[in-house]
């Protein structure tokens, strides 16, 4: 690989020598990412989807636990932008209808119809209940949701205990984001560690990892995750549920970053500037992380990109069959373990449809970007 | 070929070795021991006999060192195919578990074979008809596949199935076949349930192997014994199945590998949401109420299955690639 790569020189015609405009390797990289349409984006998307997860409270309408008696799967409500007048015309105001229930005699049991009389008025920056924003900075705005703080709105429906669905659905991508993150920070340090150690002394060192890792994909994760989460106490913190289940997921991911620094290892190993390097007198450690680690990194980076959604799906599913995160946690799967069983689909169909759709639009978001990453970082790939 | 073989089957025992440990630590992990919870059971109930509970306690070598236990019980596995009692049945594990892993493997296999009926002329499409309507379209699905967890497409086939088509959902047969007898009636009732399950696990298998077909078939068809062949006057689907898609079909059987334990890992949760008569809602039930021997059980010898159908998808790769063979 070409470190440096100079794109012509502009001839003018002219005697003074021009020098060449100089394009480093990360340069190159970007402009070949940019050029991979769906990756670009996806790059966009990731990124509010992280932005929404670290303001996540000012973007919500609703206190994630408060319940609410009178909204027990209330519907998704629409957004409407014009009030009809008294006298006739009409006044523009966002707003949102209210609900009231009513008994259903076909169905002997009680529906929500919209109330045409109950109008609630949104605006932007709108006072609601106090949070810390990221933490530290005490706040009582929100970013969008009704004027009058006591009103209620459920943009995509309410649980069976009348929680906003759409701020439950905001405040759990911090939870299932993040496992993504610091599962993948996890598989980074064990596969990097392991494959290096693999590759770059070989011999039966290598032959021991490579038979653990064999032995991790060679058999079903589910089942294995399943016996070491259920292991997890009931009675334990959140906190603390949360890492084990995020250690239990990135036990998997290591294995296939182990292989691929392996490989880079081995055919890294006899390069000349490796050899140079060894006989400058530098340690292994040195060679390791100063000359070895840089060729490949790109690499590495888009690897983990595509392992992050691997573990998202892996709590996702962990926590749907109730054996992952535990319900005080709000995550994706925790919201999906929600809508569990068929009737429940069947009378609130928002409950599967809101989280499910988040997940697969933060999976295919992260695949393509993952993918993107990739073939920018390759430079035989054309 | 025997050399090989013989090599791959003592690469095995290590594996095996280490299943069974981890099974165990599994069993192991719940703070408190089995019989502490037997004994729990039995005082609430009554009839706590010490007489049995010493017995007991002495059969699993419980309260001994650890590798005394281990010996115990994988002794007892090995040689007296005795996995354990399931306290919260009270039976012996032997009497619960196989015909639920039957169905598990059964479906798994079955779900192999879908992928490799729909995988292999999708991918062979996709490579042919680069950049056609069909390719984008069989790249979109194979997004879609690997982007939509298993048990949230299972959730919305049955929401559809239910309110759309009003199929009766859950479960491998109707309610009124469950106890009765098999009859032709009551297999073609199974067909029309298993279908369910099968697509759903099969989705993302085959949305990766149309992928990997598509890729591997790219790389032969621009080689210079396709055109010599193509300049010889062959036929294009005669060349197409004899050449390109035969060296392209390797990888395909060295997939199996890695795909039976995802299929496996899938069905066993798709089972959980679709309540399938199979491993998974057995061992999640286990898992919760810690009935540690039975959920141990099944851990145990669904891993092991499914390294013995990598060890056979290896030799079958040996066998049909003599590379490997003589590595």
């Amino acid at each position: 690989m070409t470190d440096v790569n100079a794109t012509p020189a502009v001839q003018t015609g002219e005697t003074d020598v021009l020098m060449p405009e100089l394009l480093g390797p990360k340069a190159l990289m970007w402009r070949k990412f940019k050029r991979h349409r769906i990756a670009y984006v996806s790059l966009w998307v990731v990124g509010l989807i992280y932005l929404m997860a670290l303001f996540g409270e000012f973007l919500t309408t609703t206190e994630i636990n408060e319940t609410n008696r009178r909204a027990p799967f209330a519907p998704p409500m629409g957004i409407s932008l014009f009030v009809e007048q008294e006298d006739g015309g009409s006044e523009f105001l966002l707003h949102a209808k209210g609900l009231k229930l009513e008994l259903n005699r076909a169905e002997r049991r009680r529906t929500f119809v919209v109330d045409p009389d109950k109008i609630i008025p949104l605006g932007f920056f709108v006072k609601g209940y106090e949070y810390k924003l990221l933490g530290l900075f005490p706040m009582d705005r929100h970013l969008f949701g009704p004027k009058n703080a006591r009103d209620r709105v459920y943009f995509w429906g309410a649980d069976r205990l009348g929680r906003d669905i759409y701020s439950r659905i905001v405040m759990g991508t911090r939870v299932s984001m993040s496992i993504g993150l610091v599962g993948v920070v996890v598989s980074l340090f064990i596969g990097v560690s392991l494959g290096g150690i693999s590759g770059y002394y070989g011999g039966w060192v290598d032959n021991v990892i490579q038979r653990l890792i064999e032995f991790i994909r060679s058999i079903p994760t589910i089942p294995l995750w399943m016996g070491l989460a259920a292991a997890i106490p009931l009675g334990w913190p959140p906190l603390r549920t949360y890492f084990v289940v995020t250690l239990i997921v990135s036990m998997i991911g290591w294995t296939g970053l182990a292989r691929e620094v392996r490989g880079k290892f081995l055919s890294l190993r006899k390069e000349d500037f490796i050899v140079a390097a060894r006989l400058d007198g530098l340690t292994d450690w040195e060679v390791i992380w100063k000359h070895m680690v840089p060729s490949f990194s790109s690499h590495i980076i888009a690897s983990l990109t595509l392992a992050v959604p691997l573990m998202i799906l892996a709590e996702t599913s962990l926590s749907f069959l109730g054996i992952g995160l535990q319900p005080p946690i709000v995550s994706w799967g925790t919201l999906l373990k929600e809508a569990q069983n068929i009737r429940t689909i069947i009378q609130a169909p928002w409950l599967l449809i809101a989280p499910g759709t988040m997940i697969v639009f933060a999976v295919l978001s992260l695949n393509f970007l993952g993918d993107g990453l990739r073939d920018a970082s390759d430079p035989n790939a054309h | 070929m025997l050399g090989y073989i013989y090599r791959r089957i003592l690469y095995m025992i290590p594996t095996v070795f280490l299943v069974s440990i981890v099974t165990f630590l599994i069993i192991q992990l719940p703070p408190g021991d089995y019989l502490d919870t037997l004994a729990a059971e039995l005082s609430d109930s009554g009839g706590l006999d010490t007489g049995t509970l010493e017995a007991l306690r002495d059969q699993y070598g419980l309260g001994q060192p650890m590798y005394v236990q281990y010996y115990k019980w994988i002794t007892g596995i090995l040689f007296h195919g005795d996995f354990g009692l399931s306290f919260e049945k009270n039976l012996p594990v032997n009497d619960l578990i196989w015909d639920r892993l039957g169905w598990t493997f059964g479906i798994s296999l079955l779900t192999l074979l879908f992928i490799w009926i729909t995988a292999l002329p999708i991918g062979i499409y996709s490579a042919v008809r680069k950049y056609s309507f069909g390719d984008y379209a069989a790249t979109f699905f194979g997004f879609i596949g690997l982007a939509v967890p298993n048990f949230l497409l299972a959730l919305v086939m049955m929401y559809v199935a239910f309110k759309y088509f009003g199929q009766s959902v859950g479960g491998l047969v109707s309610p009124e076949y469950i106890d009765a007898p098999w009859t032709w009636d009551k297999f073609v009732d199974l067909l029309k349930h298993i279908w369910m399950p099968i697509v759903v696990v099969g989705t993302s298998g085959a949305a990766a192997l149309i992928r990997i077909m598509r890729a591997n078939l790219l790389d032969e068809l621009y080689r210079p014994y396709v055109v010599t062949a193509r300049a010889k006057g062959m036929s294009e689907f005669q060349l197409l199945m004899k050449y390109p898609v035969r060296v392209a079909l390797n990888p395909f059987i060295s997939t199996i590998g890695w795909i039976l334990p995802t299929l496996v890992s899938g069905e066993i949760i798709v089972a959980v949401v679709m309540n399938l008569p199979t491993t998974g809602p057995m061992l999640l039930r286990a898992l919760l109420v810690q009935d540690m021997y039975l959920a141990g059980s099944l851990i145990l010898i669904v891993s092991l299955l499914t390294v013995l159908g990598t060890l056979v998808s290896d030799l079958l790769l040996a066998w049909i690639d003599p590379r490997i063979r003589y590595q």
